[in-house]
């Protein structure tokens, strides 16, 4: 578990590709330069995904994990 | 993000497909989930997606098809009923998956803002009117298309 303090928790369990970086950009858009965002997801591709999504948009992912079936991911708003 | 990379996603569909119509939504929405923008050009058959009420009645055929996890001979799958088997079958898979439908990706892509543009052309061709395609979508030719994919842009043919 991380002891990172996420702003806000987004779930998008069950979701396939396109949808876990579609929630991930729309949760985003409504947060603040500096906050964290944690995502949990169970698509196996949105552990490429994510990495794929902060290299392009410029977000920075602050650590990764994997809990049982789910993968949660850190990322700050850097802009 | 470096100052090379591509800003724009620029799509053809050329197929009514079911199978075939999956592809632009995915990649479209995603795109402008990276802080892309991205058109859609539909075109030929492809015009059939956007069609009013269409979109979640494609068909996908096991003809000339061999990759369709459903394996039977071209021979079987052009009889009758071989279509609507093999649709239903693929609308289950990706209901399992929990694969949005079209309609929601369609849904997903105009909220986005993703440009969906019909062909003028093809309506010609098949005697489509402007009134018979979606609301919110815009009809141009290959001009339009191509002056959104000539700036700094990936070009995908589906």
């Amino acid at each position: 578990m991380s002891d990172l303090k996420p702003d806000l928790t987004l779930d998008n369990s069950g979701l396939s590709c396109p949808m876990p970086i579609i929630k991930t950009k729309k949760a985003m858009d409504g947060m603040k330069v500096g906050e964290i965002l944690k995502m949990v997801a169970t698509d196996p591709g949105s552990v490429s995904d994510i990495q794929a999504w902060v290299k392009k948009t410029g977000q920075e992912l602050l650590e990764q994990e994997k809990e049982g079936e789910k993968f949660v991911f850190y990322i700050r708003k850097v802009k | 993000m470096s100052e090379e990379s591509a800003k724009r996603l620029a799509i053809i569909a050329t197929h009514g497909t079911l199978d075939m119509a999956y592809p632009p939504f995915i990649l479209s929405t995603a795109a402008v989930a990276m802080d892309m923008e991205a058109a859609i050009f539909f075109t030929f058959f492809g015009l059939e997606i956007l069609k009013k009420g269409r979109i979640d009645k494609l068909k996908v055929s096991p003809v000339a098809n061999p990759a369709m996890p459903m394996k039977i001979p071209n021979i079987i799958a052009m009889l009758p009923g071989m279509t609507p088997l093999a649709t239903t079958m693929m609308n289950s898979w990706m209901r399992k998956a929990k694969v949005p439908k079209l309609s929601e990706l369609l849904a997903t892509a105009q909220e986005m803002g993703v440009r969906l543009i019909g062909c003028q052309m093809t309506m010609d061709v098949m005697g489509v009117k402007k009134e018979d395609l979606i609301d919110g979508i815009e009809i141009g030719g290959a001009a339009t298309f191509l002056e959104f994919a000539s700036q700094n842009a990936v070009t995908l043919s589906f």
